[in-house]
């Protein structure tokens, strides 16, 4: 039996104040996790209040900065921690910030884009062998995301 | 104000079994602060789905932790068929309870080993650990393995259990309750016991919500909080109640548990009543192609196995958020303010997997 889950895409500069009418609300945080998309990140805040599971998403580039939420959930600083070392994302005004040092990689931000490899979805059927060379090659994804260097 | 040292903890130290190190800054004898250091062995788990088909990656979702196997595996499995809206057989969901409750049975029974051994109560050490054997002998018996069940998969379980053997399996626990009851009577009663863990590690219902605190942690300062009650696996057929103290020190977290292995076994014996005849498995066709968040109660509380795939039989990202991840906020939370002797206490009764958090 699958719960039931609710989706809600924010913008970013939504977050806090968001996040903050949750916590006056009485949800408790669950976890922060972030997905490596072909150019961009995709990051999900999960929230439950009374066995209800809701998340907040929204997508950010290598470039844009996050604000912190821990001022609002004490424990946020580990998740936020967590995206910073390993996908290489800027939080801003982290309550508790390792600075790189929380988790210990062999290679810098493991799961950015230029180490992590999206698998290409599947080719649609009937395709023409022309056609399908020509899908192979997205001009969108980048050299170093085709090639993980690991 | 009192000269402050620092003083390491981890990560290797008698208390524990896992790397995990804390740098303590005391005043005299009392903690003000706790900074938390993980990732000595970090595996980086989540990035083998670029390797290994949704099907085969069960292997390494069962493999993340030992005490949490079925459960890592259970919870990944659910998430894949929910994602591929696959309908597992209702037998399949039983087998599935009934191994994940023999899973928390064992890992609780060594807790309690573990945490004699922390006593300094060795022959306590010693009697858990020879009634943990009864519970993975039971193990090895129906699922051919120890520790890692492997019995999991997309679509339903590898193994099913005869009739026969599920009956002698609730004689053999029922059997293992009794002992239980003599051995646990030590930890409730025993006034050392007692004296080294009332009153020490609290913390209070609110901040176990604000800190998001799952498991036995949670539930002994009185947070409602079991995921077996949202309903997955078989479990909307069984009485589950979450087993909650209100004390919410190291002595409550210690109940909890204790009170957790006789309702396991009580689930047990009501998933054998109930499991009804038929197939185990569902044949699996096509890719997985959307997300979810699968939620299961591991013994060290609510877990969380994130999946997302684009229609390749490669999955696009797959992330497993542990308890013992979760529980680290509260666990410095609990140590300021606490006595450096209370600290090894303090981490045993937190129960820390850090094979899970070093996923």
């Amino acid at each position: 039996m699958s719960e039931p889950q609710e989706i809600i895409p924010i913008g970013k500069n939504e977050l806090v104040g968001i996040v903050a009418g949750l916590f006056a609300e009485g949800h408790r945080l669950v976890q922060i996790s972030c997905t490596t998309l072909e150019c961009a990140y995709e990051l999900n805040y999960s929230f439950d209040k009374n066995y209800r599971f809701k998340n907040l998403r929204f997508t950010v580039t290598q470039e844009e900065e996050i604000q912190s939420i821990s001022v609002i959930y004490p424990n946020a600083f580990l998740y936020e921690n967590e995206i910073h070392d390993l996908f290489g994302l800027t939080i801003k005004n982290m309550t508790v910030d390792y600075h790189g040092t929380l988790y210990r990689t062999a290679i810098k931000t493991p799961y950015s884009i230029e180490n992590c490899r999206v698998p290409a979805p599947p080719k649609p059927k009937g395709e023409k062998p022309q056609e399908r060379g020509k899908a192979e090659a997205n001009p969108q994804q980048p050299e170093a995301s085709k090639q993980p260097k690991e | 104000m009192a000269h402050r040292n620092i003083i390491p903890l981890g990560p290797q130290h008698p208390v524990l079994l896992e790397p995990i190190h804390f740098d303590l800054v005391t005043e005299d004898e009392t903690v003000v602060d706790a900074v938390p250091s993980i990732s000595y062995v970090h595996r980086g788990l989540e990035r083998l789905v670029e390797k290994r088909d949704f099907n085969d990656f069960v292997h390494v979702a069962d493999r993340i932790c030992g005490l949490c196997s079925i459960q890592h595996a259970m919870g990944y499995c659910q998430a894949v068929e929910a994602v591929m809206g696959i309908e597992v057989p209702e037998r399949a969901l039983y087998l599935r309870t009934i191994w994940a409750e023999l899973g928390r049975i064992h890992s609780h029974i060594f807790w309690l080993g573990v945490a004699a051994d922390g006593f300094g109560y060795e022959s306590l050490f010693m009697q858990s650990m020879r009634l943990r054997e009864v519970v993975l002998d039971i193990i090895e018996e129906t699922t051919g393995a120890r520790i890692i069940f492997g019995v999991c998969k997309v679509g339903g379980v590898r193994r099913d259990i005869d009739p026969e053997t599920l009956k002698g399996i609730v004689q053999r626990l029922t059997t293992l309750g009794v002992d239980l009851e003599e051995l646990t009577a030590v930890f409730i009663n025993d006034y050392g016991i007692k004296h080294r863990l009332e009153g020490v590690g609290f913390i209070s219902k609110e901040d176990a919500y604000t800190l998001g605190c799952v498991g036995p942690l949670a539930r002994a300062s009185g947070f409602d909080t079991d995921m077996r009650t949202i309903g997955y696996a078989a479990y909307p057929h069984l009485d589950v109640e979450p087993m909650l103290e209100q004390s919410g020190d190291c002595y409550g977290r210690c109940l909890v548990r204790i009170r957790e292995i006789f309702q396991s076994i009580d689930l047990i014996r009501q998933a054998a009543g109930k499991i009804p005849e038929g197939p185990i498995d569902v044949k699996v066709k096509g890719t997985p192609n959307g997300e979810y968040f699968s939620r299961v109660e591991q013994p060290r509380g609510e877990v969380i196995h994130y999946v997302k795939g684009n229609g390749s039989k490669f999955l696009q990202r797959f992330r497993v958020r542990v308890p013992t991840f979760t529980n680290i906020p509260a666990m410095i939370k609990i140590m300021k303010g606490s006595q450096v002797a209370d600290i090894p206490n303090i981490i045993i009764t937190l129960d820390p997997c850090i094979s899970c958090t070093e996923r």
